[in-house]
């Protein structure tokens, strides 16, 4: 009886130990087919998803030797890919590329000798000229450009409810001068029964604002100013902008702290409040929700940021020690090319890097993006990782969440300061 | 405490006339009532979370709104809210096409990663309490402190000791990883479940001449039921609902339910809440049927002394 | 017991796999850890020198640490408090014996098999702190019940939204904490209740003197695991907040610099971290090793 318990639980042990060496092994990185790329990114569900679903579709019609192996990882708008990612390349063990927001986010890899120069890659495939000189400036440091851009997206876009705003007797058309007239136009929505006029969100959506006030107030130079130390962080021009922000917290949601960035839109969509400052892939939310641009919903560039891009970039790298680089590069060209950025960013709502693109090709709001991003003043957006390092800016949404809860300019000033110290060192 | 009878309390028959305490006959006191009530009021207030999950699941994305959000769905989850649109059904098939393939590695993962636990545990319980060696003592603090790290803080390390030893992205490298830290708390479990075995019955052993692995497998392994139970149980818990160790270790392709689950919650921009739910409560089935089912062992187990 | 190598030597042979094994992964990597806590290993670069304790001073001198620490104070003794508040009653009440008593348990176990992540999903919308005609979550129930007066911003509070925060730990846990009150009562000899009985106490007084006493070692039990498990929490804020300011606890702390690259800052509140968690065990194995020495 004994013996036969014991050997009982042996066996079922045995039997497990034999399960587990069973189980597929499904390499990532599986060098004896050279003819795939792992791609690793965020994009694992939603609108994200099925972009990345065409670019395959286009890069399987380019390059149909190539497998496509999808190694997406969700959560934290990034957060836990790049920290699964921050390990892989710690280890030497790479992906074949990576997604990463274009600019200063790169710079912790591009400083830890992770990624390859891409201006030969550039250079071969006429990216130079088929890309605006202000996206190149923004992308290149220090002579190098690391990362092929498959979309543009604006972070200075505000969102209008039309019929909110009508019935407060506010025309939805014209956008006001400046920040001082929007507050006052936010006041008068609030006098006409309004509770929320501007509803806000989660930790950065709040940074993404203070951005816009920032780029409105300092101006596109002033602003760009910011990053590299010229334009100081405890002068005039911040703390205006701290005082407008202060200000337009008076009229946001108060449950906004734990609202997800669609969660605010959604007041907007439902016509509890009149604006949100958000990027737009926003347009998607109204898109779904059965809106027409123009008609029940507008946009127009945040009050003080008009003839400013703030631009934010979705791209791909190639990192040094890329197992199957050919592969990779392969990837680079789908994603640069034509075709490709065309069905990417149709189906992901943001508009191609690439100035040949057709803009009736897309839908209105996107439209009035390509026009923006043709003719205006392109700076780069803190919340996205364009302008600013990853420290740098979870040091700065920190001090913004606790603005929030304590309503202190000095000490958020005094925080911002240390911040740009030791990031600029 | 005196050293207890060998059989745990619970296995006592009910019918033991030691046991009965002259009761006076059962009416509904006022007392009574009022227990119950409570535990009733307690069981809805446990399941208002659940509930929310079922409901919501149902629900197309267009119903989903605050308004709502504690109705039932208003319309059937074939129906879809605007023609050819999603319905609520599809929450649940999109819930499970993103999760199915998961689900069965998270199996390959959870069970063996239990049983080998275990296993390993009850031998070092045994050694730690019963069959002891000098300094025993100093070893179980030793694996005890393993319980208490945070696991963030070898992350990074242990990572690099994968990709330096090439192991794959996938359940096999978990499987080792969740047996390595499952130890400690097996080890401790079955150390404090053991110490109910009473020492004569190790002399005895010794002296019918039988060494340290004869009278584990004979004596102390046919009374560990409930020790496995409760190891077993906790440890299939701890793999299945595992999601740090699957982020870091593991990719989509090759990973557990909860790194496909949180791809599915967390991945859109653009929230779908009804099929989020749908697949948290895709994703807990397992362990909920173990805690339904095996419950009762889970605590019989605990009150043989398992974990005190 | 009797010495040399023939009496000893097996017992520490079965158990030394385990022993070596866990000097790697959990002593040998926590060396690693500390190793790079006293570097100045800021970012992806991996040139780093030696600066002593310079990392741990400047965490304990910095306004958002020890805002993170207050948090975690006050998520522990909430959730600490509730747990063993519902875990006690739950198994009080279940002592007695009633009928479906099996149901009445399973239910109030089960929110322990379910994930963080998956209790997130939900717990979210639950807490969800709009409050009037936005509402949805408890808010709204409250709402339409006619508790209006109990609606709130949860988490959102300045100062007690940590306590908010614990309630879906406690609902998940607390079941657990009743499973091993209930052990413990169960496992109070029913000789002891006779003569206590016998001896004219009446049912309350049975269990003050009698029952409750006996329960101490289960009650430190249960309180170390829950506080050790509440010092690790980590999921369950990252599923219901993110990783935001005003519920940040040292484990979301640790994950913001990690994603920042700051390798030297993480592995610092790590060992921080790792401290406080001795803290708990040590009078747990004080205790464990008295109460066994007089045993022997």
């Amino acid at each position: 009886m004994r013996k036969r318990r014991l050997s009982l639980i042996a066996g079922v042990a045995l039997a497990g130990l034999t399960l587990a060496g069973c189980s597929p092994a499904s390499e990532s990185t599986d060098t004896a087919n050279a003819d795939q790329v792992e791609v690793f990114t965020w994009w694992a569900s939603g609108s994200e998803k099925v972009g990345l679903d065409a670019l395959v579709g286009v890069f399987n019609e380019q390059y149909p030797d190539v497998e496509f192996n999808n190694a997406a990882v969700a959560g934290g708008a990034g957060s836990n890919a790049k920290a699964a990612l921050a390990s892989r390349l710690e280890a030497n063990n790479p992906p074949d590329t990576f997604q990463a927001h274009a600019g200063a986010e790169l710079t912790d890899y591009v400083a830890a000798g992770q990624l390859q120069d891409l201006s030969s890659f550039y250079a071969d495939n006429g990216l130079n000229e088929a890309f605006p000189a202000t996206l190149i400036d923004q992308l290149t440091s220090d002579g190098k450009i690391y990362s092929v851009p498959s979309n543009i997206h604006r972070a200075n876009v505000t969102w209008v409810n039309v019929s909110v705003l009508e019935g407060a007797g506010i025309d939805p058309n014209v956008a006001p001068a400046d920040m001082d007239a929007w507050i006052a136009d936010l006041q008068k929505l609030k006098d006409s029964g309004i509770e929320t006029p501007l509803s806000l969100g989660t930790e950065w959506t709040q940074m993404q604002l203070m951005e816009n006030v920032l780029i409105a107030d300092l101006g596109a130079e002033g602003y760009s100013g910011l990053w590299d130390g010229t334009t100081p962080w405890d002068g005039p021009g911040v703390a205006t902008a701290v005082d407008h922000y202060g200000q337009l917290l008076d009229f946001v949601n108060s449950d906004y702290v734990g609202l997800d960035w669609d969660a605010a839109m959604q007041l907007v969509l439902d016509g509890n409040a009149g604006y949100n400052v958000m990027g737009d892939w926003a347009e998607a939310a109204f898109v779904q929700a059965g809106q027409t641009y123009d008609t029940e919903y507008t946009t127009w560039a945040t009050p003080g940021t008009d003839g400013i891009f703030d631009f934010l970039a979705d791209s791909f790298t190639l990192p040094v020690g890329a197992p199957h680089e050919a592969a990779a590069i392969d990837w680079l060209t789908t994603i640069s090319s034509a075709e490709g950025q065309k069905a990417f960013n149709i189906a992901k709502g943001s508009i191609p890097a690439r100035t040949d693109a057709v803009a009736s090709d897309y839908p209105a709001y996107q439209q009035t993006a390509l026009k923006s991003f043709g003719e205006d003043t392109v700076v780069s957006s803190l919340a996205h990782g364009a302008a600013a390092p990853s420290s740098w800016s979870a040091d700065l949404s920190s001090a913004i969440g606790k603005f929030g809860a304590d309503r202190k300019s000095d000490a958020l000033i005094a925080a911002m300061v240390s911040a740009a110290s030791s990031a600029l060192g | 405490m005196t050293v207890t009878e060998q059989a745990p309390p619970a296995a006592r028959p009910r019918s033991d006339p030691g046991l009965r305490t002259p009761k006076p006959v059962r009416r509904f006191t006022m007392g009574r009532t009022l227990k119950y009530v409570l535990l009733v009021i307690f069981v809805f207030v446990v399941l208002i979370p659940v509930y929310v999950l079922i409901v919501t699941s149902f629900k197309p994305p267009a119903d989903v709104t605050a308004s709502t959000s504690w109705g039932l769905p208003v319309r059937w989850p074939w129906e879809s809210v605007a023609p050819g649109g999603p319905t609520g059904f599809d929450n649940w098939t999109g819930a499970w096409t993103a999760l199915a393939p998961a689900l069965g590695r998270t199996f390959l993962l959870a069970i063996p990663a239990a049983l080998i636990s275990s296993f390993i545990g009850a031998m070092n319980g045994f050694v730690l309490s019963r069959w002891r060696f000098p300094h025993a003592d100093i070893v179980f603090t030793f694996i005890l402190f393993g319980m208490f790290i945070p696991y963030q803080a070898i992350m990074t390390p242990l990572v690099q000791m994968k990709t330096t030893l090439g192991l794959p992205s996938d359940i096999s490298t978990l499987l080792m990883v969740h047996i390595i830290y499952g130890l400690p708390i097996c080890t401790l479990i079955f150390r404090n479940y053991y110490v109910s075995i009473p020492m004569e019955l190790m002399e005895a052993s010794r002296m019918d001449g039988a060494g340290m692995l004869r009278t584990f497998a004979s004596i102390v392994l046919p009374l560990s039921l409930p020790g496995f139970v409760v190891t077993i149980i906790w440890q299939f818990t701890n793999a299945w609902n595992d999601f740090l160790f699957a982020m870091f270790l593991s990719d989509t392709s090759g990973g557990p339910v909860s790194l496909a689950l949180n791809n599915l919650a967390q991945g859109a921009q653009l929230a779908n809440y009804g099929t989020a739910m749908a697949g948290a409560l895709i994703a807990s089935l397992p362990t909920l049927l173990v805690y339904i089912i095996l419950g009762k062992y889970f605590i019989g187990g605990l009150m043989s002394g398992s974990v005190k | 017991m009797r010495k040399g190598v023939r009496n000893w030597g097996p017992p520490l042979l079965l158990v030394s796999p385990t022993i070596i094994i866990l000097g790697i992964f959990v002593y040998g990597l926590i060396a690693a850890n500390i190793q790079v806590s006293t570097t100045n290993r800021h970012s992806l670069s991996p040139e780093s020198e030696f600066v002593g304790l310079e990392n741990y001073m400047a965490l304990l001198s910095e306004d958002r640490f020890l805002h993170s620490l207050f948090n975690l104070v006050m998520f522990t003794v909430v959730f600490i408090a509730g747990t063993m508040l519902f875990g006690f009653i739950w198994a009080w009440m279940l002592d007695k014996g009633v009928s479906a008593e099996g149901i009445f348990r399973s239910v109030y176990l089960f929110p322990m098999a379910i994930s963080f992540v998956a209790s997130g999903v939900v717990w979210r919308w639950l807490l969800n702190s709009a409050e009037g005609d936005r509402a949805s979550g408890l808010n709204r129930i409250f709402e339409s019940l006619g508790l209006g007066f109990l609606q709130n911003a949860w988490w959102n509070e300045p100062i007690w939204g940590m306590a908010a925060i614990a309630m879906p730990a406690i609902w998940q846990l607390s079941g657990y904490v009743m499973a091993l009150f209930l052990a413990g009562f169960r496992g109070v000899p029913q000789e002891l209740r006779e003569a206590a009985r016998m001896d004219g106490a009446s049912e309350w007084k049975l269990y003050r003197y009698v029952v409750f006493p006996q329960l101490s070692p289960i009650a430190l039990s249960a309180l170390i695991i829950v506080s050790h498990m509440s010092l690790k929490v980590f999921d369950l804020i990252m599923s219901i907040t993110g990783s935001i300011y005003q519920t940040e606890v040292p484990a979301t702390y640790m994950w913001v610099t990690l994603t920042s690259n700051d390798y030297a800052k993480s592995a610092t509140i790590a060992t921080i971290l790792l401290l406080l968690a001795s803290l708990f065990i040590i009078p747990y194995l004080i205790q464990t090793w008295r109460s066994e020495k007089a045993n022997r």
